[in-house]
């Protein structure tokens, strides 16, 4: 790859922009919460957002927001995030590294299961705004 | 410890961001011996004792988890400088903003490895909020210098904000591109 100007960039983003509003994107709103506190850096969470995002970009799935919040109050099952996906219950996942990561991505966001032996806890209300 | 240096400068720069920064400047000049990083932002600041305790790891202002006793961002980077032979210097005032100086010593087997700095700089991109964030990089080598300068506030006049796949895909190839240039350049002059 040659370095990139801005207005390379520029004229990326149009034309992905434009192959975004031909894709049909209906439904595929998610938002990923990762948390990046010292503890999640600690256990891998930079990680799992790289592997996260590779994985959505390859299915396909631009639409979905990741968001990096601190803490969550489950340092002993670090990494964790929180899914948010139409139609399914909020989850949070713990122990996540990149095979869980992945299988979150295809599993509980495309096929809209849950990878039950990580889930840990439904989100606290006081905790994520 | 972190695992990699680049875990423990995304700590710190989270730091920034929870004091309130509205410009955060990260400074990154690697050579082969050592990886120096100046972090410097325009948050709230501390008093002499409070960064005193922020050093501590059994302290933590308690405003985001109550009952926590711990607090290990500060410490950890001081635990991988002082067993690596490198430095670090933090300077704060109260209400205007905090500095710190780390000297990362490369040549020391037991200091982490440098890590993902491709990620880091994109994560820290995309930290959520409204600020700004320069990131200035550099590479050394033979008295010769390459370098690169990115801007939080430039880069989302032109991604949008930077959460969703499709714009962080974006700014992750940015940010690649920048750093493979930096490194290749090298090889194909030489």
């Amino acid at each position: 790859m040659s370095k990139m100007t801005l207005e390379d960039l520029r004229k990326l983003r149009e034309t992905k922009k434009q192959e975004a509003a031909q894709r049909d994107s209906d439904g595929k709103d998610s938002l990923i919460i990762v948390g990046m506190g010292t503890c999640g850096i600690a256990a891998g969470a930079k990680d799992v957002l790289d592997v996260m995002l590779d994985e959505l970009k390859k299915a396909g799935n631009d639409n979905v927001i990741i968001r990096q919040a601190g803490c969550m109050g489950l340092c002993h099952v670090e990494p964790t995030i929180e899914v948010r996906t139409p139609g399914m219950p909020d989850t949070i996942y713990g122990k996540v590294d990149a095979k869980v990561a992945k299988d979150i991505v295809n599993i509980h966001i495309i096929d809209r299961k849950l990878v039950n032996e990580h889930v840990y806890d439904k989100p606290a209300a006081d905790i994520i705004k | 410890m972190h695992f990699s240096l680049s875990d423990c400068i995304l700590d710190l720069v989270q730091n920034s961001l929870e004091a309130d920064a509205d410009e955060v400047q990260l400074l990154l000049e690697e050579t082969d011996d050592s990886l120096i990083v100046r972090i410097e932002d325009d948050g709230c600041g501390m008093t002499e004792v409070e960064l005193k305790k922020a050093t501590d790891p059994f302290y933590s202002d308690g405003k985001k988890h109550v009952h926590r006793k711990v607090g290990l961002g500060l410490p950890f980077l001081i635990q991988t400088v002082s067993t690596t032979d490198g430095s670090f210097n933090i300077r704060s005032e109260k209400g205007k903003g905090t500095r710190v100086d780390i000297n990362f010593n490369l040549k020391s087997i037991d200091t982490p490895p440098v890590g993902d700095l491709i990620s880091l700089i994109y994560q820290v991109m995309s930290f959520h909020g409204s600020f700004n964030l320069i990131v200035n990089r550099s590479y050394t080598k033979d008295d010769r210098s390459e370098s690169y300068t990115v801007n939080r506030n430039e880069l989302q006049e032109i991604l949008g904000e930077l959460n969703s796949v499709s714009s962080l895909s974006l700014l992750k190839d940015f940010i690649t591109s920048q750093e493979e240039e930096l490194k290749t350049s090298w090889s194909s002059t030489s």
